[in-house]
């Protein structure tokens, strides 16, 4: 009995597996394939099914002039606009949510858990809504097509997740360590980030990853938003696609889009593997 | 050094956490704020602390403002009933913190952390971290950082509550030996609890709170001799003091139909009409001629028996010194000392107690 479970229990999970690697098998083997390779049927091992060809790599690195499709600085655009929006979100969020956790707000009917309401809110809309008023918005300030621009978008979208995040964090933060550190002598702001920040890192570290990934993914305000100075990475690989699909170069510049969520993914799950995220504090 | 707070009021809601607090602490003695939970003791000692804001009253510290100091430069020391500890900090850096803050050297932190550290006796406990020590380790840090700052005024928040009852005995210990050594004369000490047994222990000036308000100052045995009213007499004995409503009518004290006491003379000076009676649980014994009682429950705590019993509409907890087991509506037959019996008027205010007569 106990065998079959088992038995069950690992044919499951390897199952599992299989539908997850799949596709990046896949995607890998077609990186090194050819236009030949692709058409003539089905084919998964190299050299013995077909012959690899770097050409899909080379592609991503080789300047236009010479036929290729430069992503290196696409590629660099999105890792200074995901990183400096998602600090810039974490550390107004981070000391947003502190607000919104230990003082009591009041204007009317307005209460702490309205404005928390009113940050989250933010995401509930569809972005389409939201992409009209910040093209002209914008477009008033001369930062269409931008870095700063983007930045200044990815802060609005991102800050609401941080907040999030941080306002449950800090809530199971107990408000005595607080009042301990401000009778030790802390003003509040030392008490802030001499004893309450230093608790919080694992809510920071999840708050922090949430950002990157909701950023690094964006395609739709990287699109709408820029035309041809600045390009993000998500609109770069779309812009591979032309009359011939080269399924190969697309494989390619996918895998290398996911590389740097996939370190961060390994660097967060060995934090949050070290205990569940509230028991830093008893 | 004194401490003198007037007419503290507040009343964020429709509740009076502090009604009219005024009150004197002098340096060298223990004051002990006894209360039941949620009586305001809490709030008391944050509103010393600066923590929690009031709606009127003063609070002087030899005779300068004290309210208008913001809590981080009050040099006033807290032990929470929770344990609170910088879960980032290890033992030593925990008690280092507040001397760190106040930028003392090195070399005079290391010396003053030994110190804290051999008070509360957690020598070898340095490098730990605090989520590796148990709850009374986890105390005597907190303790140890309080001690450490030579605070002037040093607030404890029933430090022991959470403790289990060996560790609580021998933290009590700790405590004992503080009190006693010169960082007493020196400081202003304040400990809530709610547990009349270790005030008595703690044998310091006794502040009875209960809603806010002060109901009684003075020596231990003062208030546990000749408490003002009937709400202190209860708050200050652990079980509650017995209080009995009854009649003097003539030669008789009568309770009810069929429990009805002869007046003692010590009590004929008395007008007949109604009144409250006070005794304590330890006043009340097994006696076969005395008036029948039906248990409710009988609970045996250490080496003594507390027994619930009632008769038609009076109840009353007795405690025999010894581990007995009763059934529930067991009758029993008990007496009262009638030397030890407190009597209170009609609006329950004490007017006579055996210690101190009329």
């Amino acid at each position: 009995m106990k065998t079959l479970y088992t038995t069950l229990k690992y044919s499951a999970v390897t199952l599992w597996s299989m539908f997850v690697i799949a596709p990046f098998l896949w995607a890998i083997s077609t990186s090194f394939k050819d236009f030949n390779s692709v058409t003539s049927g089905v084919s998964y091992i190299p050299w013995l099914q077909f012959e690899p060809s770097f050409e899909g790599w080379k592609v991503l690195i080789k300047p236009a002039s010479e036929g290729g499709i430069n992503i290196v600085e696409p590629y660099f655009n999105s890792i200074f606009v995901t990183l400096t929006s998602s600090l810039i979100s974490i550390i107004l969020g981070t000391l947003a949510a502190y607000a919104l956790s230990r003082f009591t707000f009041k204007a009317g009917f307005v209460k702490n858990s309205d404005i928390t309401f009113f940050f989250i809110s933010q995401r509930i809309m569809p972005p389409i809504v939201l992409s009209i008023p910040f093209f002209l918005m914008l477009g008033y300030l001369s930062l269409l097509d931008t870095l700063m621009g983007l930045v200044m978008v990815y802060i609005v979208l991102l800050m609401p997740i941080a907040v999030w995040i941080m306002v449950d964090f800090f809530n199971k933060v107990p408000r005595e360590i607080d009042e301990t550190a401000l009778i030790d002598g802390c003003n509040p702001y030392q008490a802030f980030y001499k004893v309450v920040l230093p608790n919080s890192i694992p809510g920071l570290i999840v708050a922090g990853m949430f950002c990157i990934i909701f950023g690094w993914i964006d395609f739709f305000f990287a699109f709408i938003l820029t035309f041809t100075e600045v390009q993000l990475l998500p609109v770069a690989i779309v812009a591979l696609n032309s009359s011939i699909t080269p399924w190969w170069s697309l494989s390619a510049a996918a895998l290398v889009s996911i590389a740097p969520l996939i370190v961060v993914a390994f660097i967060v799950e060995r934090y949050l593997s070290k205990g569940n995220l509230s028991g830093a504090i008893k | 050094m004194k401490l003198v707070t007037k007419n503290l009021t507040f009343k964020p809601e429709d509740e009076y956490y502090l009604n009219d607090v005024s009150l004197e602490f002098e340096a060298g003695r223990l004051y002990t704020i006894l209360g039941r939970t949620l009586s305001g003791k809490t709030s008391f000692l944050k509103t010393i602390a600066g923590l929690q804001p009031v709606d009127e009253g003063e609070i002087t510290l030899d005779e300068k403002d004290f309210r208008s100091i913001p809590v981080w430069e009050r040099n006033v020391a807290m032990v929470y009933q929770q344990f609170i500890n910088y879960p980032h900090l290890n033992v030593y850096e925990n008690i280092a913190f507040p001397l760190k803050q106040r930028k003392m050297s090195a070399a005079d932190i290391k010396q003053e952390v030994a110190v804290a550290i051999s008070q509360v006796g957690l020598e070898g406990f340095e490098a730990r971290k605090i989520q590796e020590l148990s709850g009374g380790q986890q105390q005597r840090v907190g303790l140890a950082r309080s001690l450490a700052k030579k605070a002037k005024i040093l607030l404890l928040d029933e430090p022991l509550v959470n403790l289990d009852y060996k560790l609580r005995e021998e933290l009590r210990y700790v405590f004992k030996n503080l009190f006693d050594s010169d960082l007493s004369t020196e400081s202003i000490l304040i400990y809530a609890s709610t547990d009349p047994q270790e005030a008595m222990q703690l044998n310091g000036d006794i502040v009875v709170i209960d809603e806010g308000r002060v109901l009684q100052t003075g020596p231990a045995k003062e208030v546990f001799e000749n408490p003002l009213n009937i709400k202190v007499a209860e708050i200050t004995n652990d079980p509650a003091m017995n209080i009995l409503p009854g009649i003097i009518d003539d030669k008789e004290i009568i309770f009810n139909e069929d429990f009805k006491l002869n007046l003692p003379s010590h009590l004929s000076h008395l007008d007949s009409g109604k009144y409250f009676f006070g005794v304590r649980a330890t006043d009340l014994n097994l006696d076969d001629s005395g008036f029948s009682f039906t248990v409710d429950i009988s609970e045996i705590s250490g080496s003594e028996t507390f027994l619930h019993i009632h008769q038609d509409e009076l109840k009353v907890v007795l405690m025999i010194e010894e581990v007995r087991n009763f059934n529930l509506d067991d009758q029993v037959k008990i007496s009262m000392d009638m030397n030890r019996l407190y009597v209170f008027d009609a609006n329950g205010d004490l007017i006579f107690s055996p210690y101190r007569g009329n």
